[in-house]
């Protein structure tokens, strides 16, 4: 085990997936020479050269076209797109292209790529780099759709990703970047479509993603020493395919579902969540199923409103403290 | 129409086309012409169901490149995709089979006119949102590039794409790249119901933003076989040594409406009456005749692409029906649709 951080990560995994595979490439906007915004790909360039790792116009179709096209022609790519907020200048190529090229071609074409970006809250940057939109890409059949939450994770589902026939968005959370953790040595790949429950508990359990990954755990502590409440955290990992099975039967075993989203409100992923859990485990449950999410506006940029309109460790506590016990 | 004057002197304009070629040139040109009037016929027939966008009038760019091209290069067009589907050498029954939902279909029945696809023969997908697929191309390009095999994208499309920010992109991206991927602009004179002149800052759509990219100027009679198959050789040939894009303008004209909705009205009285003394296909027959290929030859082409029509639509129409098992099938590359365990 090495200690890295979730932006190193990035970079170990990529690596990781250009050493063992030539198909593998790599491109994006200040991707190469400057080692990517969020420095997440530092060294790569000169680990792999300017023919595998490509600094890109701000072109967002492009890039993903170019992803697409080189794809259904038999190499691997990765591209970046800087912040997950772009995707929309080029969600044609993602909604109606990417996605759909296989199905409407009957499986004559097949995407094996890999979408990065840097998705989420927390660094101030106001409603056009800030936001959460993995919801949008779960909302398309086609697209497989992962976001980590630890290191580890970022290295092992990205090397699962690359080496997955299907299209990949893999939404990194930004305001996670400097996080360190422990990531196993060596090769490390993962599995895509496995949730993993983080911490047991008896009274609730608590299904999140990415940063409310960690907001959960916290809460999760709290609850349990300062109020007696003993939740489970459910790292849902991937949102596409989803695990539906870990989330059933940790919800069975307390009674009680609540989804930490970071997103806005309507259409969430948690919805999605609810909806399956009141279908196929209505009667296991204890009262009503929680969501807990950002309320239905643009993302404001000051302090004071980012930080009270994602829900904060408090915010989970005292809706815990207040639907559940 | 000045394109004669501004088109460039091709460095192979002046070899002399084979026999051979300007025979397949003459073929592909009559199949496309047939194939596309039966899809038409079974519009009406109501055995076509949904939109589809014909190129009656625009074979000669789609056939000129089909010769051109390697096979193991690659295409990629419009929904007005027929034609250069079929030239890539994709199974008519499979392309009319497609049009009318039937099992045999190219797709299966899931894709329909608007998304011809035969990968196998070099057909990378026929793309239906305007622009998507230049950057694509470029991709695939690309992927050429990478792998130094030689290969060549082609991408075809319409005047009204010059006007989509993803044409720009894909230009800019693949001129930079210096990417083997020749952009061939179908300059109909109409971006669906409306004259591209009303919409366009520039005269000409394509070419007139070359020099933006750093590209030449190309504009050709794009209802001239041979002036698109020497263009098109040239340009497939420089991109194979490295040479980088082309973007290349071929004016032409469509005989019918934009799509299956549309009955063009729009049109200027006689516009259509003087484009159709020039209709390529008419056009290049005469040629041919010209050069001493005898009528019968001619005839015999004909009446054997006549044939092969007739057999693809028998095979069509016998075809059975999709099944509905296969709507959740190949979403993914499992072959499945499922996204939860």
């Amino acid at each position: 085990m090495a200690e890295l951080t979730y932006r190193d990560a990035v970079a170990a995994g990529i690596a990781q997936e250009m050493a063992r595979d030539e198909r593998v490439v790599f491109l994006g906007e200040d991707v190469a020479h400057a080692g990517g915004v969020f420095k997440a790909t530092v060294g790569l360039l000169e680990k792999f050269g300017p023919k595998r790792v490509r600094d890109c116009p701000i072109s967002e179709q492009a890039i993903l076209g170019a992803a697409m096209g080189a794809a259904m022609t038999g190499l691997r790519p990765i591209a970046e797109i800087m912040f997950s907020d772009f995707l929309a200048v080029c969600w044609d190529i993602v909604a109606n292209e990417i996605a759909k090229m296989r199905y409407m071609t009957n499986g004559q074409i097949t995407l094996p790529l890999v979408i990065r970006t840097a998705n989420g809250a927390g660094s101030r940057f106001g409603a056009q780099h800030s936001q959460s939109v993995e919801n949008w890409a779960m909302a398309v059949p086609g697209i497989k759709v992962v976001a980590p939450a630890f290191p580890a994770d970022v290295k092992g589902l990205l090397a699962a990703a690359v080496r997955d026939p299907d299209p990949v968005l893999f939404f990194e959370q930004k305001s996670l970047y400097a996080m360190k953790g422990d990531v196993p040595d060596g090769e490390y790949v993962d599995v895509l479509g496995e949730a993993k429950v983080l911490r047991e508990g008896r009274d609730c359990t608590v299904v999140a993603l990415a940063a409310m990954v960690h907001r959960s755990l916290a809460a999760a502590e709290i609850l349990e020493k300062e109020h007696g409440i003993s939740c489970t955290v459910v790292d849902v990992r991937s949102l596409v395919p989803l695990d539906t099975q870990t989330i059933l039967s940790e919800v069975v075993k307390t009674g009680r579902l609540v989804t930490v989203e970071e997103n806005p409100r309507l259409c969430g992923w948690g919805a999605e969540i609810a909806s399956i859990v009141a279908d196929e485990c209505f009667w296991d449950l204890d009262g009503p199923i929680v969501r807990i999410t950002t309320p239905h506006v643009p993302l404001p940029s000051a302090d004071e409103l980012e930080d009270n309109t994602i829900p904060s460790v408090d915010r989970i506590v005292k809706t815990i403290r207040e639907k559940v016990d | 129409m000045d394109t004669k004057a501004k088109s460039k002197k091709a460095g192979a304009a002046d070899k002399e086309i084979g026999r051979e070629t300007r025979l397949e040139l003459f073929r592909l040109q009559v199949e496309l012409r047939y194939c596309e009037k039966r899809a038409y016929d079974l519009f009406l027939q109501n055995l076509i169901k949904g939109t589809s966008h014909l190129s009656l009038g625009q074979e000669a760019i789609a056939a000129a490149f089909g010769v051109a091209m390697r096979p193991d290069d690659w295409t990629f067009c419009t929904y007005r995709g027929h034609a250069h589907t079929l030239a890539r050498g994709a199974s008519m029954a499979g392309v009319l089979g497609e049009l009318m939902g039937r099992q045999c279909g190219l797709l299966g029945g899931k894709g329909g006119s608007m998304h011809l696809t035969d990968v196998k023969k070099g057909a990378m997908g026929s793309y239906a949102i305007i622009g998507a697929h230049l950057p694509v191309a470029a991709g695939a390009a690309w992927s050429a590039q990478y792998r130094g095999t030689e290969q060549v994208a082609v991408c075809f499309f319409g005047d009204g794409t010059t006007n989509i920010g993803a044409f720009h992109e894909a230009l800019n991206f693949a001129a930079v790249w210096k990417l083997p991927v020749i952009f061939v602009c179908e300059n109909n004179l109409y971006m669906e119901y409306t004259p591209i002149s009303a919409v366009t800052a520039v005269k000409h759509p394509a070419a007139d933003r070359a020099s933006a990219y750093g590209l030449e100027s190309i504009v050709l009679d794009g209802n001239d076989a041979d002036e698109v198959y020497r263009t098109a050789v040239q340009y497939m040939t420089r991109a194979r040594k490295g040479g980088g894009p082309a973007l290349i303008e071929a004016v032409t004209y469509r005989h019918s409406g934009h799509s299956r909705a549309d009955p063009a009205k729009y049109r200027p009285e006689g516009e259509l009456e003087k484009w159709l003394e020039r209709d390529p296909v008419k056009v290049y027959r005469e040629r041919l005749l010209g050069l001493g290929f005898t009528e019968g030859t001619l005839k015999d082409i004909e009446d054997g692409t006549m044939r092969k029509v007739e057999e693809a639509t028998a095979i069509a129409k016998a075809s059975p029906l999709p099944s509905v098992g296969d709507i959740e099938k190949n979403v993914w590359a499992d072959g499945g649709a499922a996204w939860r365990n």
